[in-house]
């Protein structure tokens, strides 16, 4: 089929999927929040809460979205349109799998690989500044100038540190195209040991790993480098002045710089779509993980806390199950061995991302938050050199013990 | 396809560029000169040279011109105030302004043949991060030094410059 | 005309001069002193592009390193000329150029 009806389909697909996501990350975050704080979160609209996203949106189509007076109409309504735009653009260089065969197209499972795709993902990211210091200034409110002022301080003074993680597994892997860094991660030291990045000779990238996750906390602005965006400073700080759409629009964009973040941080640092065991024995993971949740799931259905548990619990243990089933029979029946090259790395890439996010969430209900000058500090005093040093000997071994 | 992705850019940095010129407030000048790098690096990447594209836009359009954001954020700059007198500067200059660039399309036109042509995936356009690198590291090796000592003595200047006064 | 889907290179050339003089225009007819560094960057970026046109030309990446050290030496003025810019705002709470002459005479 020809290149460009192949790209929009594989377009519609990526962006049906992640606006979903987007929306039930959301669910998940205030669930998983909540049970850390010891209460139930949202569980009155839907089973669970699980229709919750759909009341959220339907409440911010629908609000009358106000433009105040005294803002410049321009950039007022710019800023969510750039914020949103570059959030969803940096999605098209990250590849979800290998090379798979679908229906007879032969295509990879990424939108497009640019050779300098890293080069790419980082440019989206620099730009995106410009989305919250003009919503920031627009407002023509001295709080959300201050908060806007502040967030994209703190985002160009991250994006140093973030840019030197990065930059040492790129020492290693000698290349800058998404594809060509998760291939070379294929392979096992010693039949068991995975070659990711944080497990790679001659320099193991788990410094990398952590300084790029901290970098991303704060290039995302989320908890403990939240700041500018916390409710309880800065009066929510640069998006105080927006209404329902605009406001919806600033938020898809943090959740969606979110999901880009953990992806890259999974292609560069762990690995991709590669499993954590040699091929065989890792097949079993998926259908016992999804197994297990079955078991607990059930056991949910049989002790019910209120009538409806009996049944929304009773679909989570039987599409468990079915799913266990699933990835058994394409892992055993070698005449669906296409769809199990598609689904197996789609597997395994989407368990390490939704991890990664879960320690988003996880973080964001657990720490405190830097004040400003202490952010900026440990952005400049700590985290720059210590990504230079790293960035350093990771350079030094790999001329030393590279052929 | 590579001549109406040229032209849609260059008009949009043309028309970028008049804005900077013309608009009397700072912030929508910044932010023409944005647009006027995104559709250089645009105008790059058709060029063959993947890295500067890059680089301008990390680099330049991310970081130098926030930094001229942040500055006319910060100072509350407001519109500039028109008089006669620039006006009658601008009905005298721009003629000849429109003179001396049509000198200069004139001279181009004249010296390079119209059978060189620009094209998109051209295999023998070097512009690959790995070409730049092997050059920056070999050949240019003492500039790359002397431009890090560069941005020492900037980054110096300007916290010195900027800092508050010790009384 | 263009052949076979390529873009002449003279083209180029004529907007990177367009957007240089259009650079000189600013530089002159502004008196706003964060306008007047604003058109020296476009000056800059008028001058990139035609750096990285040859450079394609030529066939050879020297042009495009060219440019990268002019980028770097870009990002270095802009750096320390904003820092300048900001203590004479300090000094004389004014941004117009024509009001910051008690050199003169």
């Amino acid at each position: 089929m020809n290149f460009y009806v192949i790209s929009l389909i594989k377009v519609a697909i990526v962006a049906f999927v992640l606006l979903t996501a987007l929306a039930y990350l959301q669910w998940l975050e205030r669930k998983v929040l909540a049970h850390i704080q010891i209460r139930p979160g949202p569980n009155r609209v839907g089973p669970h809460g699980l229709l919750q996203p759909l009341a959220d949106v339907i409440k911010l189509i629908t609000k009358e979205g106000m433009v105040p007076s005294h803002v410049s109409k321009f950039f007022y309504f710019l800023a969510p349109i750039v914020a949103v735009a570059l959030a969803l653009t940096s999605i098209a260089v990250i590849p979800f799998g290998p090379e798979v065969d679908i229906f007879g197209v032969r295509t990879w499972m990424q939108l497009t690989d640019l050779n300098i795709g890293v080069l790419f993902v980082l440019a989206v990211s620099s730009i995106g500044v410009y989305g919250v210091a003009l919503a920031g200034w627009s407002s023509n409110n001295k709080y959300s100038l201050l908060g806007g002022l502040r967030s994209s301080a703190q985002m160009i003074s991250y994006e140093l540190p973030m840019a030197l993680a990065v930059a040492a597994p790129l020492l290693m892997a000698n290349t800058l195209s998404f594809r060509k860094i998760v291939e070379q991660q294929s392979g096992y030291y010693l039949g068991f040991i995975p070659r990711w990045s944080i497990f790679e000779m001659p320099f193991p990238q788990i410094i990398s790993f952590i300084l790029f996750l901290i970098a991303v906390f704060a290039e995302t602005n989320r908890i403990p480098f939240d700041l500018p965006e916390a409710e309880n400073e800065l009066v929510a700080g640069y998006h105080t002045e927006y209404a329902s759409m605009k406001f919806a629009a600033f938020f898809m964009a943090e959740y969606c710089n979110m999901v880009t973040v953990t992806c890259v941080a999974t292609l560069l640092f762990l690995g991709g779509w590669h499993p954590l065991f040699p091929q065989p024995y890792s097949n079993v993971i998926a259908p016992i993980i999804f197994f297990v949740f079955g078991l607990m799931a059930a056991w949910g259905a049989m002790h019910p806390r209120k009538p409806i548990e009996k049944y929304s619990f009773g679909v989570v243990t039987l599409a468990s199950f079915g799913l266990a089933l699933i990835f058994l029979a394409i892992w055993l029946v070698p005449a669906l061995a296409p769809v199990f090259r598609i689904l197996m790395p789609l597997f395994w890439f989407c368990g390490k991302v939704v991890l990664l996010l879960f320690v988003f969430i996880w973080i964001r209900g657990t720490l405190p938050r830097f004040r400003y000058d202490q952010l900026m500090r440990f952005a400049w005093v700590f985290m720059f050199p210590v990504a230079m040093l790293n960035l350093l000997v990771t350079g030094v071994l790999v001329a030393l013990f590279s052929k | 396809m590579d001549l109406v992705l040229f032209l849609v850019f260059a008009i949009i940095a043309v028309v970028c560029g008049v804005n900077l010129v013309v608009q009397t407030h700072p912030i929508s000048s910044a932010l023409s000169l944005v647009g006027v790098m995104g559709s250089l690096a645009v105008l790059y990447l058709l060029l063959g040279a993947p890295f500067i594209a890059a680089a301008q836009v990390i680099v330049y359009a991310g970081a130098v011109m926030v930094l001229f954001v942040f500055v006319i954020m910060l100072l509350n700059a407001g519109s500039e105030p028109v008089t006669p007198l620039r006006r009658m500067v601008k009905i005298l200059g721009v003629p000849l302004l429109v003179i001396f660039l049509g000198l200069v399309a004139f001279i181009i036109q004249a010296v390079l043949p119209n059978s060189e042509t620009v094209h998109f995936g051209d295999p023998a356009a070097k512009g690959s991060p790995y070409d730049i690198g092997h050059v920056l590291f070999t050949q240019y090796l003492l500039p790359f030094e002397v431009t890090s000592v560069l941005i020492l003595i900037a980054i110096l200047g300007a916290i010195v410059l900027a800092r508050k006064e010790l009384e | 005309m263009p052949t076979s889907g390529g873009v002449p290179m003279d083209w180029y050339l004529i907007l990177s001069a367009v957007l240089f003089s259009l650079g000189i225009a600013g530089f002159f007819f502004r008196r706003n002193i964060i306008t007047v560094f604003m058109s020296i960057e476009l000056m800059l970026n008028a001058v990139n592009l035609s750096f990285v046109t040859f450079s394609y030309r030529m066939k050879q990446v020297d042009g495009q390193i060219f440019t990268f050290f002019v980028m770097v030496v870009a990002a270095a003025e802009a750096a320390v000329g904003l820092a300048i810019i900001l203590t004479v705002y300090k000094n004389r709470k004014t941004l117009q150029i024509d009001e910051v002459s008690s050199m003169k005479n």
